[in-house]
């Protein structure tokens, strides 16, 4: 599963009609820090989420599960908002800002 | 999945016999502002897609979930017709 960022949506009204009934996000993938990483993908969505927020998301076939017994023909699915992401930074990486005292 | 704008077909003779009356359409990849993107891939058609027009293309094994297309071997297929992308 991935991060990533909820950057706006796809209308199309020709599909397959497994897709009926289904939204279509653009999904800027993000690292743990929230800075953008790699291309933009299009996802359906499972969870409701809206533009801005922030989502992790499934790829690969295992994204149609989530619509079981329907199987949409997608290789991407929103599965969760995400709340917070907490990172623990290795204990010799000094943190952003701070500077090495001099001499 | 990715958007990509159809820019020709395939026509090929001899092929698998589960491909027989399905349309190959050559895509390239577009961002959602619609600039083109590196490469181009080969798909299979199950929307009566054509040239010129942005399409939602799935890869992968979720592209036999596509109308028509189980149990075929197929990668890439084109599931919709894009009318609008809206960006925030």
């Amino acid at each position: 599963m991935f991060l990533g960022r909820v950057v706006g949506c796809v209308w199309a009204t020709v599909k397959d009609r497994n897709f009926v009934g289904l939204r279509l996000l653009v999904v800027q993938p993000v690292t743990p820090e929230m800075q953008d990483a790699g291309k933009r993908v299009i996802c359906t969505d499972w969870t409701g989420a809206g533009a801005g927020e922030t989502v992790y998301w499934v790829r690969s076939k295992e994204a149609s599960y989530l619509f079981s017994p329907q199987e949409p023909p997608t290789d991407a699915t929103v599965v969760g908002i995400v709340d917070t992401v907490h990172l623990k930074r290795p204990a010799a990486e000094p943190r952003s800002g701070s500077r090495e005292a001099p001499c | 999945m990715i958007l990509a704008r159809v820019v020709g077909t395939v026509v090929a003779t001899r092929k698998d016999p589960r491909l027989e009356g399905k349309k190959l359409l050559i895509l390239k990849p577009v961002s959602p502002e619609g600039k083109d993107e590196a490469g181009y891939v080969v798909a299979v058609d199950t929307v009566s897609a054509g040239v010129r027009e942005r399409v939602l293309a799935v890869s992968g094994s979720s592209a036999r979930m596509a109308e028509g297309c189980k149990d075929t071997p197929v990668d890439t297929a084109v599931v919709g017709i894009v009318d609008e992308v809206s960006l925030d």
